[in-house]
């Protein structure tokens, strides 16, 4: 396997994967560079959560190649650990441990998996928790939070494991409208610090806003890549226009 | 303890009602009768250790056993199943009697009573945990192994850390149920000469003739074991939630 050019942070080549009958992904490939900021949007069923769940791993892709930061991810133990610990995942349903406390939430991965101790775990949690604007909530358990605080505990719990690379899988649709913006906020500063991104969402105001990358999925391929101003303004194909039409009407 | 004063109350109503009854067996205002008592209480300590050893094997056996059957090997699959489905056709009883007088000679090994007796029953419970186990785990949500591999938790983390400890929120009313189960089976071991409550019970009959008292006596003794050890579950269970609640 050849190295990496210096400056992509992820490799996709020609990956395809299936469940059963349904094709989710067709032969797809994406370069994303070091710090580059990328949103995938498309209609439901179109592979995109299909896409970023397969840079870390959490499903296997049958052809083609990832390679994350240099690192061929394949169905070894070892480059699954390697990759896991360089890209951290915000979920839909933000899956925090409803047992554990915010702040034990946060801790739980640097201390097992990073050998960190336990004071320097709280401190640096608690420096995340003032990122994301919510310290005060850190000895409370997730029930007692609202979605999007539930939320942006999530986005520090990644942040926590200092991940190079941060996939986003739709992480403002399980909210409530009023706290939309309290979510995206801390994902455009976290954008402002050079962090690469990979988001899935169909908050377009957002993309705009961050995006250095756009692009669209439909029926497991990608369909169109371009910077954000000609992606919003002409876009190449018929597909994606009328999905703008639709999703920017409302 | 209202149902168990209700049912004193019965036991001596009745008892007046009849003139077979002869409380004196166990009467502790006269010698004998004390002596008899005191007999019949000291199996508590057999019932309990027997009891409680079993369960804390099975615990940890049932937990074993059910981890391969979540597995995605099928041959991990296939051992789970097997193990399940053979030791839970056996009859606890007949276990007991095979494990004391079949292991021995089949294997060289010498086992006394207490361990044939712990053997048998931890064995026979096992498969139960393995499927109380197996069920508590499947039913924690996809999203919680997904989060835990997104923070670089390797699965024995993932287990000790994020699974196990909702699931045992979840199965502890059913493990609860298993432990009320196990204090009553371990009565079966009173065949095989276990000096626990049944034991003692019915070599009191031999020597007294007073099978309809002692057995009372007997009945009422695994009452008040079993609803201190339900009262005791509860306690935990409320416990553990309001660890969760909002």
């Amino acid at each position: 396997m050849p190295e990496s050019p210096v400056g992509n942070d992820i490799e996709i080549k020609n990956i395809s994967k299936a469940f059963g009958e349904f094709a989710a992904l067709k032969d797809v490939s994406l370069n994303v560079k070091r710090g580059e900021r990328v949103v995938v949007c498309g209609p439901s069923g179109s592979g995109k959560s299909t896409l970023i769940r397969c840079i870390n791993g959490l499903e296997s892709h049958e052809e083609g190649s990832i390679t994350v930061d240099g690192i061929l991810l394949n169905h070894k133990t070892k480059s699954l650990e390697q990759i896991r610990s360089r890209v951290g995942m915000v979920f839909q349903q933000f899956n925090l441990f409803p047992h554990l406390t915010v702040l034990e939430n946060i801790t739980l991965g640097p201390i097992r998996s990073k050998k960190v101790t336990q004071e320097q775990a709280n401190v640096r949690a608690m420096g995340y928790l003032e990122r994301v604007k919510i310290p005060e909530q850190a000895y409370k358990y997730p029930r007692q939070l609202s979605g999007g605080q539930q939320q942006r505990v999530a986005i520090a719990r990644s942040l926590c494991m200092e991940p190079k690379i941060l996939l986003f899988d739709e992480p403002t649709s399980a909210l409530d409208p009023e706290m939309i913006s309290e979510v995206l906020e801390v994902m455009i500063e976290l954008a402002e610090t050079g962090m690469t991104m990979i988001c899935v969402t169909h908050e377009m105001g957002f993309a705009r806003r961050v995006a250095d990358k756009m692009v669209f999925m439909d029926q497991g391929r990608i369909v169109e890549m371009a910077p954000p101003t000609k992606f919003f303004d002409s876009p190449d194909t018929d597909r994606c226009k009328t999905f703008l039409k639709q999703i920017l009407h409302h | 303890m209202k149902k168990l004063s209700v049912l004193l109350f019965l036991t001596l109503f009745l008892s007046g009602c009849s003139d077979n009854w002869g409380w004196y067996v166990v009467n502790p205002y006269n010698k004998s009768g004390w002596v008899n008592l005191k007999f019949l209480i000291s199996g508590y300590y057999f019932t309990l250790l027997l009891s409680f050893t079993s369960i804390l094997i099975s615990v940890a056996v049932g937990l074993l056993v059910a981890l391969p059957g979540l597995s995605k090997n099928p041959w991990l699959r296939k051992f789970n199943r097997v193990y399940v489905e053979i030791v839970r056709s056996v009859p606890i009883l007949v276990l007991i009697l095979w494990v004391y007088y079949g292991l021995p000679p089949m294997t060289g090994l010498e086992i006394n009573v207490f361990w044939a007796g712990v053997v048998a029953l931890a064995l026979s419970d096992s498969a139960f945990q393995a499927e109380i186990f197996r069920a508590g785990i499947q039913s924690i949500d996809k999203g919680q192994y997904e989060a835990s591999h997104s923070i670089s938790l390797n699965y024995r983390d993932t287990m000790r850390f994020v699974i196990l400890p909702q699931a045992i929120r979840r199965i502890l009313p059913a493990l609860g149920n298993q432990l009320v189960y196990m204090l009553k089976m371990s009565s079966l071991v009173s065949v095989i000469g276990m000096q626990e409550l049944t034991r003692k019970a019915n070599e009191l009959v031999v020597t007294e003739y007073r099978p309809l008292e002692i057995y009372t006596i007997l009945v009422l003794e695994y009452l008040a074991l079993i609803l201190v050890v339900s009262a005791g579950v509860r306690w935990l269970e409320r416990r553990l939630k309001s660890d969760e609640r909002v």
